[in-house]
């Protein structure tokens, strides 16, 4: 067994940002752990441009963007261990790694989850129908086009409209594929405004919206696919229903955090988010287990995942260093029309304090308050609101003072 | 050459017949139409050793399902199939139906099965916490397991072929004819294979093959099944497998573990159009969901990960065909297996040789035979210290390819190495679980395809999910094959 103060589970966006923001907090002994045979996560298949306007000022493309950050990790000698699959993490810090070296045990003084997530896939969305060849999340899809060099399909159908999905309809149309239709189930679509307007209106690919695949077909190779509208229920109306023949179905139905290594550490678990309930310095229900990124909500974009990040590296740190603050935590609560809040407690300090969270349907013009009993923390007046844009809300310094025992952020609708 | 016995068909029928002849000094082939074993029947359905109380006393059904019990669990343990031996439950909803279990009670009595007991609802309740409230009395079946139906194909040819019996894969039979004292089977490539003894277990296309040697007294009703499967996180809804009262149409849904610690639910008894009919509907799901949740209303179906349909073979009248033709010297058929055929299949297998042995086949016992399969599972069971160990000598077992059921690249080569090897991504999927877990391959497709490719030769874009025209690239490469 070897000792290190702080390891890093997964050495994506989040990871590398966690790792660097600890060390410069003043922890050396940093090492992130990474499955794949590089850093940089999912982003080495996002070849696509858009990354890091917010964070770095510059607009890059995903592998650009994953560059930078490992370049900042290698000017500090910050240890990464490609290709090790952490199997197991205990509430008392043990992480279990597998590589090909073979099995390794390492002592941590902090562990930061990051671990990302995955798409939803098929049986999960149950889709009924045959089961053939052609039918990929669109995520695999990309890592085949871009990392392998292969072309699933010429003719497509994309179920889910959401940013993975968009930006893989223009990524086969490039390739010369057919976009035959975009379905997206609900009214609107869970994408960002940006790419529906560059993806799919640029190259005139339609968008179905309130509509989805009811049936796959095909006993080998796909066929064709049934493209019903959906009722108030989400439920296929068969009046509706219309053959799209096409070689290829992707799948862009929505992110799931990937939590089990997280559960079996004992990590609460908030259902709303699918990752771990964390206070404002992303620490989770076990102490020093710190969470950022996807595995801790499923976020827009990667500049943000940096931020959030930064703020669990330096919480982890402080930790190891004995410097982390200390105090009475309160809960936070998702008012109507909201679905989720992060975090999901906040302790009580002097700092100001971000909240995070989305809206459960579109809104037009909006005021979100935050509330502790009667008494308004923080309000903040939008224009319009989506699901598919994540909202950030700042508690002001010195408003968390001791009357407060529950924070909650309500949504009011303005004419 | 001639062949002393050719088997139609490699589901667990052919295949367990085929590791049964094995044991004798014979020259065995056995003809494959798709790209892998166990593609028909034997790889959709429940999985589920069945006690024994279900099949009217009499029959060839009450008989092998009897004698198959012990018989399997032993295969299982000699072929390192995974299995459990987890009891069943037959719920009672009502009087009608307790009266119901009562006759299976006192049928699984007249066909001898073992430990059988009518529990009261608390009583059942108490030992599956999660049965409903509504449910008024259970059949207790204390010898009812589960085991991976595909896996156990898998092993008992494979088993076979390390024993030197030969398989030949997509061989589809267009043409048997009688041969002298044989048969010749042609295939739709034109290829031949000559035997003495020729047996009919082709499952689905069993009543196909005896027309082919017009000897055909039975038509198969195909009658398709469908089910989910839930994620491992729900996997201890319940430990045995819950039934229903069954009826003429089957055995009722189900709700029970598998023998990989998922949770099933299925599954529904309809008419298909075809032998090959392979689809799930959104009635068929539907029905699934909701007569589960009659038994076992905790079933949780958000965390559903797949769902998928099967055919039983099945015949009016419903009872197994085992014999030999009475028209065709040499021709046994194995027909009409379906519901309790897995649970059957060593005891069919072994009734199969006695009718090879009836027809004039000389049995001597092979010198050197060799019952057991290594457990391809062996890998995952070890401590760390062993994994640990184990790596240093086999660096790719080191290397985790599927993340969500834990499967190494050294564990997927071996698959494709190991009888018989599989060809095919769903091949690879179901000899290691890789990809049946919660992201079902969304990770990991991308490598098994490459490491195939790599094992057998065959380029990438030629990689198939399950043989045939189910390539996974059908765009060609970027730059080259792609439409203008």
């Amino acid at each position: 067994m070897i000792a290190h103060d702080i390891v890093v589970v997964g050495g994506g966006p989040a990871g590398m940002a966690a790792a660097v923001a600890a060390y410069d907090r003043g922890v050396n002994d940093v090492v992130i752990l990474d499955r794949e045979e590089t850093m940089g996560g999912i982003l080495r298949q996002c070849v696509h441009n858009g990354f890091g306007l917010h964070k770095l000022g510059r607009e890059l493309t995903g592998p650009e963007y994953a560059a930078h950050y490992a370049a900042e990790v290698k000017k500090r000698g910050i240890r990464t261990l490609s290709e090790t699959m952490v199997t197991s993490i205990t509430p008392d810090l043990l992480v279990t790694a597998t590589s090909t070296r073979g099995i390794q045990k390492i002592q941590a003084r902090a562990v930061i989850l990051a671990m990302g997530c995955r798409e939803r896939a098929r049986g999960a969305l149950n889709i009924c129908g045959t089961r053939p060849a052609g039918v990929y999340s669109a995520g695999t899809a990309q890592k085949l086009v871009n990392c392998e060099g292969y072309l699933v399909g010429k003719r497509v159908v994309i179920l889910g409209s959401g940013d993975i999905g968009l930006i893989m309809a223009r990524r086969m149309t490039l390739e010369g594929a057919k976009v035959a239709a975009v379905c997206e189930i609900l009214p609107y679509s869970g994408g960002l405004k940006r790419n529906i307007v560059q993806c799919l209106e640029d190259y005139h690919i339609p968008l179905y919206l309130s509509t989805t695949v009811s049936e796959i077909h095909g006993n080998e190779r796909l066929e064709g696919v049934t493209i019903a509208q959906v009722d108030e229920n989400r439920r296929p109306k068969p009046e509706t229903a219309r053959f799209i023949p096409c070689d290829t179905l992707l799948l862009s139905c929505g992110l799931i955090p990937e939590n089990e290594l997280s559960r079996a550490a004992g990590v609460a678990i908030d259902r709303r988010t699918g990752g771990a309930a964390v206070d404002q310095f992303r620490q989770t229900s076990v102490p020093g287990i710190y969470a950022c990124g996807n595995v801790l909500q499923v976020h827009d974009l990667v500049d943000y995942v940096s931020d959030e990040a930064e703020i669990a590296g330096r919480a982890a740190a402080a930790r190891v260093l004995e410097e982390a603050p200390t105090g009475e935590t309160v809960e936070t609560e998702p008012g109507s029309g909201l679905r989720y809040v992060l975090p999901q407690r906040v302790m009580k300090t002097e700092e100001p304090v971000d909240l995070f969270l989305r809206v459960t349907r579109p809104f037009g013009k909006l005021k979100f308050v935050v509330k502790a009993g009667e008494r308004v923390l923080a309000t903040a007046s939008r224009p319009v609101a989506s699901p598919g844009e994540m909202e950030r809300l700042r508690i002001p310094a010195g408003a968390l003072t001791d009357g407060v025992e529950k924070i909650v952020v309500e949504l009011e609708e303005e004419a | 050459m001639r062949y002393d016995v050719v088997i139609a068909g490699c589901g667990v029928i052919g295949a367990m017949t085929a590791r049964e002849l094995s044991r004798y000094d014979l020259k065995v082939c056995v003809l494959e139409k798709e790209n892998d074993v166990s593609m028909g029947s034997s790889r959709a359905n429940s999985g589920i050793i069945h006690g024994g109380y279900d099949p009217v006393p009499g029959t060839l059904k009450a008989e092998m399902n009897v004698k198959g019990v012990p018989l399997l669990y032993e295969a299982a343990r000699e072929l390192n199939v995974p299995h459990r031996q987890n009891g069943s439950m037959v719920c009672a909803f009502g009087a009608e139906e307790e009266s119901a279990i009562k006759a299976l009670y006192e049928r699984g009595m007249k066909n001898g099965v073992k430990g059988l007991r009518l529990l009261k609802g608390a009583q059942a309740r108490e030992l599956e916490p999660s049965l409903s409230d509504k449910l008024t009395a259970a059949l207790l079946v204390p010898n009812g397991g589960i085991i991976s139906p595909y896996e156990l194909t898998v092993a008992a040819i494979g088993n076979a072929m390390d024993n030197g019996v030969e398989l030949k894969r997509n061989f589809e039979i267009c043409r048997v004819i009688q041969e002298g004292d044989g048969f010749a089977v042609q295939s739709t490539d034109q290829e031949v294979v000559r035997g003495r003894i020729f047996v009919n277990a082709a499952g689905a296309f069993t009543d196909h093959i005896a027309k082919m040697l017009h000897d055909c007294d039975f038509t198969i009703i195909p009658r398709g099944g469908e089910y989910m499967i839930l994620d491992k996180e729900v996997g201890n809804t319940v430990s045995r497998t819950i039934f229903q009262v069954p009826t003429k149409e089957g055995k009722g849904i189900l709700v029970c573990p598998t023998a990989h610690g998922n949770l099933m639910t299925g599954p529904t008894a309809a008419e298909v159009p075809t032998t090959e009919s392979r689809e799930t509907t959104r009635e068929g799901l539907d029905t699934v969901a909701r007569l589960a949740k009659k038994s076992v209303p905790s079933v949780d179906f958000s965390k559903v990960i797949t769902s998928f349909a099967g055919v039983r073979s099945s015949v009016a009248g419903g009872d197994f065909i085992i014999r030999l033709s009475k028209k065709v010297p040499g021709l046994i058929h194995l027909a009409a297996i379906d519901s309790p055929g897995l649970t059957s299949c060593v005891a069919i297998a072994r009734r199969a040789v006695e009718l090879a042995e009836q027809a004039g086949l000389k049995l001597t016992l092979k010198e050197g035979w060799d019952g057991t399969r290594p457990d391809p599972e062996a890998f995952r069971k070890m401590t760390d210290e062993e994994k640990d160990h184990f790596i240093k000598e086999h660096p790719d077992y080191g290397h985790i390819v599927c993340r969500c059921e834990g499967v190494s690249e050294g564990e997927i080569r071996a698959a494709v190495r190991t009888n018989p090897g599989a060809l095919d991504v769903d091949g690879v999927k179901r000899r290691t679980r890789s990809g049946m877990g919660r992201c079902q391959g969304g990770f990991c497709g991308p490598y098994v395809m490459r490491l195939i490719s790599e094992e057998t030769g065959t380029p990438l874009e030629e990689i198939t999910k399950c043989g045939g025209a189910s390539r996974m690239i059908c765009g060609g490469r970027i730059g080259e094959g792609a439409v203008k």
